[in-house]
């Protein structure tokens, strides 16, 4: 079977962590691409970063947080199961210094799940990786071993203070450029205001920073223009040219009106599909209370 | 029809086509079931005896492919159906969808004999009666598979399953090579599924013409992006030749302010979301279209008339469409313009945009135009819109979709830079008469890439030279015909 599922886990609350079989994806994808997936014939296509690949099993690793009814359709799906439709590897690959380098990757929430390749490209290339894991607390903090396999040094915050730092990745970020680290390179990954925030703690000290975006997206293959941004002033297309951007130029203002312009439409879909789940609930107690 | 009650065949003496039967406006833009509804058997029978069978043929010569019009019609005029298919599909392998898409009044029946505005002849109504023998072999079963010649132990690659692939993987596949199709999307058949919309292409037509490929042994793999899922270079490795028809599907935004404003949509992205995704049945599918009041289309093409019809079954308060030049230049199918009329599409010609108004939060809740005029001819002989000094209108509108153009798909090209192609249009560069690339022997394209965005039957056109070429070079090392 096609782009069948080998292992499925829970990572935390509403995140799952899914291996699957797509051996051309594995051999070819690189840090900073993604796929984008279907997983129903009724579905939407969705993006999602290549985490993790594992060319010898010919597998890759995808991390989803569930926000609407796509990804709730995704992370129910177990072992075992396909994956409808899968395309990629898409975007470009993350730009890697060639070694020598010190690298910052600061990622916050889900966006961890796209620093755990970016870091081990990096580290790969022979640069020195510092990684800066952001979530809002202890149990929604993901993949922290697998980045600390691949880092230098891993610094962890939460919001409530519930594990590692208290206080925000930003304040780690800063951190380290007054403790007077020589930062070669900074990318970053996570809520889009987050992301706004690294660049603007960055853009006094002159770091080259990469945003890596992630605008809403349909095709993912240069052919809609759903998922323009405007970097520099200019309209880009993140599928084919990004997602990494340069995240000074990076217009995320705009970026957070766009991401929002489905609200009401993804809440109604969801609440129709916990709607007839409900009631699938409820027919299945119904049907087993007679069986009794 | 049965073999033994034939008409004879007489020529019909009529003015006009036989009227074609079609869905009522105010019916119609509260679904998207298909517009017009196909000749019966008799009414095929007699538009085909309208043609006049003329020696000269000037019909044949305007269809970019040299379907032989006569040959058909007679046969239809005849009751031959079967027959008369036999005809179309020696040189055109989709008759059910040109029938359909062709720009008919461009091609085959501008040049008609019959043609003769000022005396209100029409010419023959070549699109319907072509369409009508597609629908009459789905009907009767009759797209049996073709005989495939034995295997020549060749491998052929066809990137992209637009009608310029299918049209080569179908001639390639005949002659016995091994045909594989590679697909970025989650569907086949390129703007035939992505862009054209149902009430005016139906799918299940095209379903139906990719499964009987499939049947003939030619192979689909869907969700893989060349060039990004495999190097061309590692296709080329794998396969003795290369058809590239990856298309032109890169929209065109036209640079003025505000086009990132939520609310503003490309033609590709309105039309994938509608037709691929289904989005005219949300929230039974996932992939929503924001709810529209008023719309504005930007542009008068095919893209354009779909995009607006498209949107005016979604059952908003107004569709504008907005052209800055004049209903002398609309690019479209005439069909489409009028069907666009008639359902209550507001053309608004001579308005060029100017920009797209922000509500405040990020969203369109207007476009302001500038009124044109048409001026001295230029050296075309055409006129020229200029602005008209001080005068600009702005519509209101919440939507604005703009289609006004596509230029070549960069997804393959991009990580190909060795792949010649023209520098200023991005198109890949063939021998036109063979559609072998400039760059290597073994690749060959054809379709939008090559021409930029043309036509289904260009494309479809393109394709069958490819294959022909291929097969020479496949069998003889050379594209020269043994
Ligand atoms: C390049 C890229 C890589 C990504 N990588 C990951 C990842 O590794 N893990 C992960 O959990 N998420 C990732 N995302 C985000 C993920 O695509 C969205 O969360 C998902 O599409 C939401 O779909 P939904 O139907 O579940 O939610 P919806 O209810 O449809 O939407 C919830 C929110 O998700 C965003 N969104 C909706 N549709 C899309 C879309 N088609 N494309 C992008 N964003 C959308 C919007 O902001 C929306 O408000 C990535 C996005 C991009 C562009
Ligand atoms: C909305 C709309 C309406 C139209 N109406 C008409 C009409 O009425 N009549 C008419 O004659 N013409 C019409 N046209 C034009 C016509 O559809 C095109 O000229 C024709 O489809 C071109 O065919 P093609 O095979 O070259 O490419 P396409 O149909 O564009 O197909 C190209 C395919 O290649 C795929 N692809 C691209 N890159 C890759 C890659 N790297 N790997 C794998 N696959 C890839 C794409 O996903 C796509 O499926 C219309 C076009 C549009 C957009
Ligand atoms: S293929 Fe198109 S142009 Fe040619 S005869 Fe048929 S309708 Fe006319
Ligand atoms: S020009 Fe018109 S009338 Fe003459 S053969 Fe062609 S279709 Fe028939
Ligand atoms: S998602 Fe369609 S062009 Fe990028």
């Amino acid at each position: 079977m096609a782009n069948q599922i080998v292992a499925a886990r829970l990572l935390a609350e509403k995140t799952m962590l899914f291996e699957i079989e797509a051996e051309h994806i594995a051999q070819r994808g690189r840090a900073g691409q993604f796929v984008i997936l279907r997983v129903s014939d009724q579905g939407e296509r969705i993006p999602l970063t290549i985490a993790h690949r594992d060319v010898a099993k010919g597998t890759i690793t995808i991390v989803a947080q569930e926000v609407g009814k796509t990804t709730r359709d995704l992370n129910a799906l177990k072992a075992g199961d396909a994956i409808l439709d899968l395309a990629g590897p898409l975007g470009r690959a993350t730009a890697i210094p060639e070694g020598g380098k010190t690298v910052v990757c600061v990622g916050g929430g889900i966006g961890n799940a796209v620093v755990w390749p970016m870091a081990t490209a990096m580290k790969e290339a022979g640069n020195r990786v510092v990684a800066i894991l952001g979530a809002r607390t202890k149990d929604l903090l993901i993949l922290e071993d697998e980045v600390r396999a691949v880092s230098d040094q891993v610094i962890v915050t939460t919001d409530d203070g519930s594990y590692g730092r208290k206080g925000l990745v930003t304040e780690a970020l800063q951190g380290l450029i007054d403790e007077g680290l020589k930062i070669d390179e900074c990318i970053t990954i996570g809520p889009v205001i987050m992301m706004k925030f690294v660049c603007k703690t960055t853009q006094p000290h002159g770091i080259k920073t990469l945003a890596s975006l992630n605008p809403i997206m349909v095709d993912g293959t240069g052919m809609c223009g759903a998922c323009r941004v405007t970097v520099g002033g200019e309209t880009r297309f993140a599928c084919v040219e990004g997602p990494e951007f340069d995240g000074h130029q990076t217009d995320f203002d705009e970026l957070m009106k766009r991401l929002s312009y489905y609200k009401p439409e993804e809440a109604r879909s969801l609440e129709r599909a916990e709607h007839a789940c409900r009631l699938q609930q409820a027919a299945d107690q119904l049907l087993a209370e007679r069986d009794r | 029809m049965a073999e033994n009650s034939k008409p004879s065949y007489k020529f019909n003496k009529s003015k006009t086509k036989v009227p074609m039967r079609e869905q009522k406006p105010e019916e119609r833009i509260f679904n998207f079931e298909e517009v017009p509804l196909g000749y019966t058997e008799q009414e095929a029978t007699c538009e085909g005896q309208r043609c006049i069978q003329c020696k000269d043929k000037p019909c044949v010569s305007g269809c970019p492919v040299g379907v032989d019009i006569p040959a058909f019609m007679r046969l239809v005029g005849e009751g031959q159906y079967e027959d008369a298919l036999r005809k179309i599909k020696e040189t055109n392998f989709l008759p059910a969808i040109c029938g359909r898409v062709c720009p008919q009044e461009d091609q085959c029946e501008l040049a008609c004999n019959l043609n003769k505005p000022q005396q209100e002849r029409q010419p023959g109504g070549v699109g319907r009666v072509e369409r009508f023998l597609g629908d009459y072999a789905m009907e009767h079963g009759l797209n049996v598979t073709p005989k495939c010649d034995p295997p020549t132990g060749k491998k052929v690659a066809i990137i992209g399953s637009g009608p310029a692939g299918l049209t080569a993987a179908s001639d390639l596949c005949q002659r016995g090579h091994d045909v594989t199709v590679f697909e970025a999307l989650h569907k086949p058949g390129g703007v035939l599924f992505y862009g054209i919309p149902e009430f005016r292409m139906p799918k299940a037509i095209l379903v139906k013409e990719i499964d009987g490929l499939r049947q003939m042994g030619v192979k689909f793999v869907m969700n893989y992006p060349v060039g990004k899922a495999e190097p061309l270079k590692s296709i080329r490795d794998r396969f003795d030749a290369t058809f590239i028809a990856t298309g032109a599907g890169l929209p065109w935004f036209l640079n003025i302010p505000g086009e990132n404003l939520n609310g503003v949509y490309s033609a590709n992205e309105f039309l994938t979301r509608v037709n691929l995704m289904g989005a005219w049945r949300f929230p039974e599918t996932d992939t929503p279209v924001k709810e529209i009041k008023r719309i504005a289309v930007i542009g008068a093409g095919n893209t354009a008339m779909d995009s607006a019809r498209t949107s005016k079954r979604l059952r908003p308060k107004k569709v504008y469409l907005i052209y800055r030049r004049s209903r002398l230049e609309m690019p479209a199918r005439a069909e489409e313009i009028h069907h666009a009329e008639e359902e209550g599409i507001e053309f608004n010609l001579l308005h060029a945009p100017l920009r797209i108004i922000d509500d405040g939060t990020g969203a369109v809740c207007g476009i302001e135009c500038q009124e044109m005029e048409l001026g001295e001819p230029d050296a075309s002989g055409r006129r020229r819109p200029v602005p008209i000094e001080g005068k600009t209108k702005i519509f209101e509108v919440d939507t604005v979709v703009i289609a006004t153009g596509q230029g070549p798909n960069p997804l393959l090209t991009a990580d190909v830079p060795e792949l010649k192609r023209d520098a200023r249009k991005g198109t890949i560069i063939v021998d036109e008469k063979t559609m072998q690339s400039v760059t290597w022997p073994d690749v060959f394209a054809g379709g939008d890439i090559v021409t930029g965005g043309a036509t289904v039957i260009l494309a479809m056109g393109a394709g069958r030279l490819a294959a022909n070429a291929m097969h020479s070079f496949l069998m003889t090392g050379s594209t020269q015909p043994a």
